[in-house]
């Protein structure tokens, strides 16, 4: 290793821009940081864990009162305060925590959290930059995240309390205060706060585009970037083009709200009046939400597919199995991902002829994934594989990514939706295929970039504890909700029990607690392993997992322009682990070929 | 209860922390082992618990289809396309649980076979055009005939042929948290109707139109009462949020969506009566009233009746506020002559009006 990388720091011409050092104080290092790797460990800290501490420590809640409905639980009154009377949970915080839970995962922790994070470390790294095309907008860009997280917040302090209407805020539902009581101050916070967040994240994903196309080192043509970048390259299009749709849904609802607009509502009575609303469709509403919402489900994912092609590569000591394949898989989900809305409104009133078009689109997907896990096993064929906690938490992404994408092909298929939609059915499907896969994607990351990170180690013993607790816990909660949703049982229900037709399922929602409430205590175990770590983890070496990517060729220590000196090029694409006529089991990607080595690799 | 879950969690927390314990005992044997990257020992054991996992994987479905099997609703549908909805179900599952035992064996077998040891090299092994194409290939047959059998499966479905068919018109009307059914009459042709023509005075609470002359024999009714063997075209009508009218019985669904006029359409194949006798239903009702039987005393106090017996349900199935969970109306599905019966006995909506002042 040495002596390759002895070998290759080149000559490059424009760097005279970074050699001197900035004076920095503690604001400018630590808050309004235009570093990409401080902004990335700012994702990493509000996005992951401070959402997503709170985001799994609701769904802990939901799961207690689903399993033992109505019962006083001291949790509930100590967390939930007024909204627990004598601690039995009420059934609008209920809807509350289903909505907030939902919102803060998918968007606070999985796409700003996850792309947030990882884009920001490892673009600039990864393709041989300084940093983002634009520090600034960078900067601007976590600090609006980090406002629509306080507003998000705050709308739990609020007198009638968050919004209630699920995480998809369908009006009228959404739209009308009287409707429910999150409908009012609660739902304002929750729309401000997107629209925020969609700033934030189109901030965010014009700058990885941006610094992806422009940005490359010499010798870093697109097939030559590790899948890594590939995947958050094409995530930030994604993101692009439907976040702004998004806005639009939003800033329609507010108007429909606050200045008596029609756009989503018509021919409304309740509590006793007619409503003056005349000519909207929620319909509408659906097919804008939905227009970005399935896109965001890849966008979610995609990151994740990314990181574990970079986790399982370098631990099976083995190129990834047909690079071409997996960069047109992402192509081509990221296209169909676009079309495919409508398999969340089959059932909508829309027509039902847009039902057959889409589900034909919906299924198609299935090919390019398909195509992904296949690669993935062939990639761990006749490897040598590593057993580190990220190639653990990648092996977990490909077996639940497997097991939640099949049942896909149920949802996806309008005739077979209509018995299953908004079932538990769904819920099993979704929190396994994007949910648990996306944020073993989180933590495989973490586990293996957490030494560029922070420049120690983690401890890996307690990674392994870590991951097999939580595989089994995330098959023990969702592979039996597959069945207690084909057995007809509504999701968002407050209570199981108001009628006997689901008494049935009652014992398997205690079990599927049990192992509900393990898996988010097992958690507490990576929680302390992430922070010790910081403080008292074994020191980093600069390459600890051999791995071939240019992140790896810059210094344990950050400094703002990564490499000391000149910028390393490329020469090879980054998968040439245990290629033959090399000593070592893996070639650096700033290693010049050999004189009469081959390129062979895709 | 609180009691025992917090017993629950005090015991799972000690035993999270005896394990930590005892893996910071293990990591400081051996001097090679730094406790951060993994070690030829760590690769074999952490591959046989691949192995483990994998017959984890292959147990929960054994056994959730040994508790749990009876929970779906395959076979035993109350109409008429239901049992092609469970046959495509059916076949797909076969499918899904095919792929799935194939490939976690693959994935956990080689994360065990080709676990990794020092000095050992992994093959270069970067592409191979062949078996790409063959695993485009089968999804893309697999699902072609998934798809094309699932269309013609929906198709069916939704296509209502009211000029062959000659459907009974009933209209259900969804509104926070309460399901009201409306039928069409003698005439079969509902009467004309807008929530502004609300007038709950004269107790018009669907918003009739009281001078069209097809809404004089509607019928409004708190329960749906359907004749066997004949087809029903239900127009779903919301007058507040978005609802979902849910028969899961029935194998239907169909939002119910405020300013327009949605529809579904089936035919009820088994009535009431004769579920209640389909073996598969009386025993997993008799599994029910002992699960009620042992908590009667709850059950009681929440003025329930402990006793249950079957009856088709329609539920919301669409997020509409803090009752959403008890959003529900009875089906019944009864002989032709039962259903005259009942219907007759029904206050027409021009006789249901009460007389403003």
């Amino acid at each position: 290793m040495s002596a390759h990388s002895a070998a290759v720091t080149q000559e490059h011409e424009d760097d005279h821009a970074h050699g001197h050092h900035h004076k920095e104080t503690f604001v400018t290092k630590y808050i309004f940081s235009q570093d990409h790797k401080m902004i990335a460990k700012q994702y990493l800290i509000t996005g992951v864990f401070v959402m997503g501490i709170i985001g799994i420590l609701m769904s802990l809640l939901m799961r207690m009162q689903i399993a033992w409905p109505e019962k006083p639980n001291v949790l509930f009154e100590a967390l939930l305060g007024k909204w627990a009377p004598d601690g039995v949970m009420d059934a609008d915080i209920y809807l509350a925590l289903v909505t907030i839970h939902g919102t803060l995962m998918v968007f606070f922790v999985l796409t700003a959290g996850l792309s947030g994070t990882f884009s920001n470390l490892l673009i600039p790294l990864q393709i041989g930059a300084r940093d983002m095309a634009s520090g600034f907008l960078n900067m601007v860009s976590y600090w609006l995240f980090f406002l629509s997280c306080v507003i998000m917040i705050s709308s739990f302090f609020v007198e009638f309390g968050p919004a209630a209407a699920g995480w998809t805020v369908y009006p009228p539902l959404s739209a009308l205060p009287m409707a429910q009581p999150g409908s009012g101050m609660g739902m304002t916070l929750w729309l401000v706060s997107m629209a925020i967040f969609i700033a934030s994240s189109l901030l965010g994903s014009l700058n990885y585009i941006v610094t992806v196309i422009n940005l490359r080192t010499k010798g870093m043509s697109m097939t030559r970037l590790p899948l890594t970048i590939w995947a958050f390259f094409v995530t930030a299009i994604i993101g692009v083009i439907s976040f702004p749709v998004l806005l639009s849904a939003a800033l329609l609802l507010i108007m429909d709200r606050s200045f008596g607009t029609s756009f989503f509502l018509s021919d409304i009575f309740i509590q006793g009046e007619v409503l003056h609303y005349q000519g909207g469709s929620p319909v509408l509403y659906e097919h804008l939400f939905w227009f970005l919402g399935h896109p965001e489900v890849y966008i979610v994912l995609l990151p994740a597919l990314g990181i574990t092609s970079e986790i399982i590569a370098t631990n099976a000591r083995k190129p990834i199995f047909g690079y071409r394949a997996m960069v047109m898989s992402i192509l081509a989900i990221a296209f169909l991902s676009t079309i495919v809305w409508g398999h969340h409104m089959f059932i909508s009133g829309m027509n039902p002829f847009l039902g057959s078009v889409f589900t034909f689109t919906t299924l198609l997907i299935a090919i390019p994934s398909g195509v992904k896990a296949f690669n993935y096993i062939t990639t761990l064929w006749k490897g040598n594989l590593q057993m580190n906690p990220a190639m653990l938490f990648s092996i977990g992404l490909v077996s639940t990514f497997i097991t939640g994408g099949l049942t896909g092909i149920i949802l996806g298929d309008s005739a077979l939706d209509i018995n299953v939609h908004d079932t538990y059915f769904v819920v099993a499907h979704f929190h396994l295929v994007m949910g648990i896969s996306a944020l073993y994607g989180v933590f495989a990351g973490v586990y293996h970039w957490f030494p560029k990170m922070f420049g120690r180690m983690m401890n890996k013993n307690l990674g392994y504890l870590h991951f097999w607790i939580t595989a089994i816990a995330a098959y023990g909660v969702f592979f039996p909700m597959h069945f207690i949703g084909m057995a007809g049982l509504p999701r968002r229900y407050y209570t199981n029990s108001n009628f006997p037709l689901f008494d049935d399922t009652t014992n398997t929602q205690a079990v599927i607690t049990m192992f509900a409430l393990v898996g988010g205590l097992i958690q507490l175990v990576f929680l302390y392993n992430f922070f010790y770590s910081i403080y008292y983890g074994k020191k980093a070496v600069q390459n600890p997992w051999k791995s071939n990517t240019l992140e790896w060729t810059t210094p344990v220590k950050h400094l703002h322009g990564n490499w000391p000196g000149k910028i390393p090029f490329v020469y090879r694409w980054p998968y040439d682990y245990s290629k033959p006529g090399h000593e070592l089991d893996f070639v650096p990607q700033n290693v010049p070929l050999k004189e009469d080595e081959e390129e062979l690799q895709h | 209860m609180t009691g025992l879950l917090t017993f629950i969690i005090v015991i799972f927390v000690a035993v999270a922390i005896w394990q930590m314990v005892k893996i910071f005992d293990l990591s400081q044997v051996g001097k090679t082992d730094d406790g951060s990257i993994a070690t030829d020992k760590d690769n074999r054991i952490n591959g046989y618990l691949m192995m483990g996992f994998l017959v984890f994987i292959y147990a929960i479905t054994i056994i959730s289809f040994y508790y749990l099997g009876d929970l779906p609703l395959i076979g035993n549908s109350a109409s008429e396309h239901g049992a092609d909805v469970d046959s495509l179900m059916i076949i797909s599952m076969i499918v899904i649980f095919t792929t799935q035992i194939f490939t976690q064996f693959l994935l956990h077998y080689f994360a065990f076979k080709y676990r990794g040891e020092k000095g050992k090299k992994a093959l270069f092994y970067a592409d191979n055009n062949t078996l790409e194409a063959v695993w485009t290939f089968i999804p893309v047959v697999v699902l072609s005939g998934l798809i094309i059998y699932g269309l013609f499966t929906w198709t069916d479905i939704m296509n209502v042929d009211t000029s062959e068919e000659d459907p009974m018109v009933v209209e259900l009307y969804a509104q926070q948290f309460n399901w009201k059914a409306r039928y069409a009459g003698e005439d079969n042709v509902l009467g004309l109707a807008n929530v502004r023509l609300i007038d709950i005075d004269k107790a018009n609470i669907l918003g009739l139109d009281e001078a069209d002359p097809n809404a004089q024999d509607d019928i409004i009714t708190t329960e749906l009462h359907l004749p066997v063997g004949k087809p029903v075209l239900f127009k779903m009508r919301s007058q507040d949020v978005l609802h979902s009218a849910y028969m899961p019985h029935f194998r239907a669904q169909m939002n119910c969506v405020p300013g327009m006029i949605t529809q579904f359409s089936f035919t009820p194949t088994v009535t009431t009566e004769e579920m209640r006798q389909n073996p598969d239903i009386v025993e997993k009702v008799a599994n029910i009233n002992a699960i009620r039987k042992e908590n009667s005393e709850e059950i009681i106090e929440k003025g329930q009746e402990v006793f249950y017996e079957f009856d088709y349900l329609l539920l919301c199935n669409k997020i509409c506020g803090k009752s959403h969970y008890n959003m529900q109306m009875k089906i019944i599905v009864e002989t032709q002559e039962e259903y005259d019966a009942w219907i007759k006995e029904q206050k027409l909506f021009k006789n249901s009006l009460v007389q403003a002042e």
